[in-house]
């Protein structure tokens, strides 16, 4: 208790950290992945903008990608991460691997929440003569808005899981902290109040997604 | 006779074998169809015949594989989708699910295709307002479609399907949710949009009684051909095909079937005749005065008498009691005023 005490500040800096690697990978990830899902639904067969070539290779893309285990792959993405941020370690190439295999991860769940809208409602708009684009702006994404918020709160747990393992390659956050300060030095009471905090912090978030769910839903 | 604002000619729409060595699907082949101004055009069958698949051709939901079709005076068959959006601003359409954005009120909902033909905020709010008067749902502007019952959000479905004020209207089984009260509240409402809008309505349905409500024409489909088409009147009083007849079978309640005849004979031993009547041609009283001349007892033992458009036909079944010649006496001459069939 009392080692916890004297660590107060880099607590702090860790928790602050992880909200930094979350919200970024968040902001590209989420971005990412409503690309890659809005690409998966749409270029489906007997969808809008049908394209089987380009079906097959998302696809495949979202299937190779995403069974890979997480701390595994960031290792495996520092060449990248050195080309695309310039750097193999720390926060940076952290938030790179993390936003890069949420997108494929958050694709798919964008992929299923897009089909929950009803063919009927697409074929509605596309009758009194939407093209593509504005079926995706006002049909397709209001009328998945529900799911998709409740998706995406999903989604911020599996970053913070991931976020947690940015230590690996010399990331920061509670993760790191835990690990360092609690596990190396065994001291179980520091690696506690790190999964406490993490606790607290994810049911936070899965109220807000909540709260926002139930608005789009309007029931 | 109007104007033809429909016309498909030797359309056909064959879908790709679903399996590797599989035959094609033909869902459409070879169809025929002249849509004229102003009519309320019925196309019936029983589902999986092609009418859904035949009304998205209209309106290009569906491309067809073969074949022309003129909407308007245009070609659209082979027009690519992006020239085809001006088109389907002429042409509204209303689904048996009615097809409404949740995330939309209703009058969101009505305003959605005037946004997409780019009418000014202030010409939408109009438009809105006079379809929800006409719809009867002013009150409801503000609701959400999951508020809404069936009816309601049928209504809503006509007031979208027109706020471009189309001359063509496309009802896809628009009244098979509803119950049958509010099934003939929906029909009411499409017969005003005909009447008093002169929208061109095409009725997709396998419910006999909407074609018998609302449709001047009908065409009956079956495995993705039109095999019988006319005025309501003609199809019903006199259909050509077994298919027609078993759906008019279903609100006619005219010639008794073989197990009903069977029970019939059991308990009218005598010669059993069916007379169709059909229109005013056929003076019933004459029919039976003929019988009374040559000293036949006659009973109605089955039939019913239907009217389409203020127009009567029907069946009477009648049980006779007389010696043969006397019976063939008072048929011979009976044949010369209407239809006879005898049940053998």
């Amino acid at each position: 208790m009392d080692a916890l005490i004297g660590l107060q500040s880099q607590f702090w800096t860790a928790t602050v950290e992880t909200l930094y690697i979350v919200a970024l990978a968040l902001v590209f990830g989420g971005l990412g992945g409503l690309l890659v899902g809005l690409g998966l639904y749409l270029s489906r067969p007997g969808h809008i903008l049908e394209n089987r070539p380009v079906f097959l290779v998302l696809n495949v893309l979202v299937n190779f990608v995403r069974p890979i285990p997480f701390i595994i792959f960031i290792a495996a993405a520092q060449p990248l991460a050195r080309i695309v941020v310039g750097t193999g370690i720390g926060n940076p190439a952290a938030i790179f691997a993390i936003s890069v295999a949420a997108s494929f991860g958050i694709g798919r769940i964008v992929e299923q929440n897009l089909m929950t809208v009803t063919p009927g409602v697409i074929e509605a708009a596309r009758s009194v003569g939407a093209g593509p684009w504005r079926i995706i702006v006002t049909v397709l994404l209001p009328e998945a808005l529900g799911p998709l918020i409740l998706g995406y709160t999903f989604v911020f747990v599996a970053l913070v899981d991931m976020a947690t393992v940015a230590g690996y390659i010399g990331g920061g956050g509670l993760g790191n902290f835990a690990l360092v300060y609690g596990y190396r030095q065994f001291n179980p009471v520091v690696t506690w109040a790190a999964v406490l905090l993490i606790i607290v912090l994810v049911q936070l978030v899965q109220f807000l997604g909540n709260w926002l769910a139930r608005k789009a839903f309007r029931r | 006779m109007g104007e033809t604002v429909v016309e498909l000619r030797d359309v056909s729409k064959v879908y790709p074998p679903t399996t590797r060595g599989g035959s094609p699907v033909v869902a459409i082949d070879s169809v025929d169809l002249e849509v004229e101004a102003g009519d309320v055009y019925g196309i019936i069958g029983y589902s999986g015949a092609g009418k859904s698949t035949l009304v998205r051709l209209i309106n290009a939901l569906e491309r067809s594989t073969a074949g022309s079709i003129v909407v308007h005076g245009q070609e659209i068959a082979g027009l690519p989708e992006r020239n085809l959006r001006s088109m389907r601003l002429g042409i509204g359409m209303i689904f048996q699910q009615f097809n409404l954005l949740n995330s939309r009120t209703v009058a969101g909902n009505i305003a959605y295709p005037l946004e997409v033909a780019g009418r000014s905020k202030e010409e939408r709010r109009e438009r809105v307002e006079e379809l929800l008067q006409f719809v009867g749902l002013a009150d409801k502007a503000k609701a959400y479609p999951d508020q809404l019952s069936g009816g309601q959000k049928q209504r809503v479905g006509i007031a979208r399907a027109l706020a471009t004020s189309p001359d063509i209207l496309l009802a896809d089984e628009a009244t098979s949710a509803l119950d049958p009260e509010t099934t003939h509240e929906v029909l009411a409402l499409l017969q005003r949009v005909n009447r008093e809008f002169g929208v061109t309505i095409i009725v997709i349905t396998h419910e006999m009684d909407v074609i018998q409500t609302i449709a001047t024409k009908v065409a009956v489909m079956d495995r993705g051909r039109v095999i019988e088409r006319g005025d309501v009147f003609d199809v019903f009083s006199n259909p050509q095909t077994a298919a027609a007849a078993r759906f008019v079978g279903t609100v006619v309640k005219g010639v008794p079937n073989e197990h009903e005849l069977a029970v019939l004979r059991e308990r009218h031993p005598g010669r059993i005749v069916t007379l169709s009547f059909r229109d005013t041609e056929v003076d019933q009283a004459a029919v039976f005065a003929e019988f009374t001349r040559e000293g036949v007892g006659f009973q109605v033992i089955y039939g019913g008498i239907n009217e389409i458009q203020g127009r009567p036909f029907g069946h009477l079944t009648l049980a006779l009691t007389a010696d043969a010649t006397s019976v063939d006496a008072a048929l011979a001459r009976v044949r010369t005023l209407t239809t006879v069939t005898e049940a053998r």
